[in-house]
């Protein structure tokens, strides 16, 4: 029996995108279906009650919510092909670990970046910044968070590349000038089909911005 | 050396030896009123895995814990073999992990896993922030709508249950599991926070098999040892406030 695979998902999120990246890591072929949040579908209101957010993996009609935990499903589902999470019960632990740091940190610092001004962007800026370098400190020289493979942290992390430029220019920094090591991380998964393919072109990305920031009356 | 090694003493040594390195090789840095670290003692108990319980004192952060957990600064960190695992839940997933041997926390099945998962995460993000809530409401209205939110919440994680147990005694099936240990461990809390709002939450008329379950979470052999008296409890929430209020002005 085939699997029915599909995505309920929205083309800028960065939770969508670690979905999109799992489940091209191991081949799985699915139905992506774009959602309008402002107009949210039957569908995604039936498939996640709850939270009634994105992305929503539905696997032969049965919903899974909330991306780090649909990536762990898909690690754990499609079990033959490209390991995403460590074998070692420390080594899991270590990564479930810096995926939740990037889930508590990551966003709403990045978020701060452009929707905030004067004295709290400023910090915003800083912040991010740090939360970077904490997790830079943590790559060290390894090629991979994971180590010499590419898998659940760095999964986790790369979608924030496509954003980083629209960052960049509303707080006015630059990530490559600080972060080296953390760019050169991210050019190298970059490289990865399943990554690249995963990411939306981040002009895109700054022109949904620019959007969102009309309608905060930022602009 | 020579005498160690007399056949009639040597299996008897190796295994005091074992239990005792086996015992100072798991430390756990918590305190007894935390629900996160309360997951960890359970999953441990669990496990039939000795540790150290090394209690942190309210208003100081032991040099172990800031050595430990730099990036939070917080209970529960499980040290095993001196390598740090933080995070309560992360901590349950590693202690099934690693003791594989032992009966299963997470249910096996990826589907469950993820639902489970997902309930667990639904208490940390927004049921148990909510019932926080209650206490920190201004206003009689402030207060009413916190009240009701966790009354709602609450009518969910019945709900919950019984789609999941399907009849079993606990969200894990016939024994306790993931779920059980990532919602029990809020039952003091839930108790105390019952005792000083005056509103009932968990009981036979508005959550019948939750009430139920939680007389037998309670009384799970993992479990009874380390949930507090809620009396007892009640005691240190009054000395919490105290503490954050800071000193008299």
């Amino acid at each position: 029996m085939a699997d029915e695979v599909i995505l309920l998902d929205f083309w800028p999120s960065m939770f969508g995108m670690r979905v999109r990246i799992a489940l091209a890591e191991k081949g799985v072929k699915y139905e992506y279906k774009e959602e309008d949040l402002k107009n949210k579908s039957p569908l995604l209101l039936q498939m996640n009650p709850i939270h009634k957010k994105i992305p929503v993996l539905v696997h032969n009609g049965k919903p899974v919510c909330e991306s780090s935990i649909i990536v762990q499903y898909i690690d754990e589902v499609w079990k033959d092909k490209a390991p995403l999470l460590p074998s070692d019960p420390y080594k899991r632990a270590q990564a479930r670990f810096w995926v939740d740091f990037i889930d508590k940190k990551l966003f709403d610092s990045g978020r701060k970046t452009w929707n905030t001004t004067g004295e709290a962007q400023e910090n915003a800026k800083k912040e991010f910044i740090e939360i970077i370098k904490t997790l830079e400190e943590q790559l060290g020289d390894k090629p991979y968070f994971g180590g010499e493979t590419f898998g659940y942290v760095d999964i986790s992390l790369i979608p924030v590349y496509c954003w980083l430029h629209a960052y960049e220019i509303y707080a006015k920094f630059s990530v490559e000038a600080d972060c080296p090591k953390f760019t050169a991380w991210a050019k190298r998964c970059m490289q990865k089909e399943s990554v690249s393919k995963s990411l939306p072109d981040q002009k895109k990305v700054l022109g949904f911005v620019a959007e969102l920031r009309k309608r905060f009356g930022l602009e | 050396m020579h005498e160690l090694c007399s056949h009639r003493h040597s299996t008897e040594n190796i295994t005091l030896i074992k239990k005792a390195m086996a015992k100072s090789d798991v430390k756990l840095l918590g305190a007894w009123p935390s629900p996160y670290v309360m997951r960890a003692r359970i999953a441990l108990n669990v496990k039939s895995v000795d540790y150290e319980l090394l209690e942190e004192t309210l208003g100081s952060k032991s040099d172990l814990l800031l050595k430990s957990n730099p990036v939070h600064k917080k209970i529960p960190v499980l040290i095993h073999n001196d390598k740090p695992i933080c995070e309560s839940l992360i901590i349950v997933h590693y202690i099934d992990e690693f003791w594989s041997s032992g009966p299963s926390i997470l249910p096996s099945d990826p589907y469950d896993r993820a639902i489970a998962r997902f309930w667990a995460a639904y208490l940390d993000e927004k049921w148990y922030p909510s019932l926080k809530g209650i206490a920190s409401a201004q206003g009689e209205e402030a207060k009413k709508a916190a009240v009701d939110q966790v009354g709602e919440s609450l009518a969910l994680i019945e709900d919950t249950y019984v789609k999941l147990s399907k009849g079993k005694p606990f969200f894990g099936g016939e024994k306790i599991g993931y779920l059980d240990i990532a919602f029990g461990c809020f039952l003091g809390w839930l108790r105390v926070t019952e005792k000083t709002s005056g509103v009932k939450f968990l009981n036979e008329a508005k959550t019948p098999h939750l009430a139920k379950w939680a007389v037998r979470f309670c009384a799970d052999p993992a479990v009874k040892d380390v949930m507090p008296e809620t009396e007892k409890l009640a005691e240190f929430a009054k000395l919490l406030a105290k503490f954050r209020a800071g000193p008299p002005k």
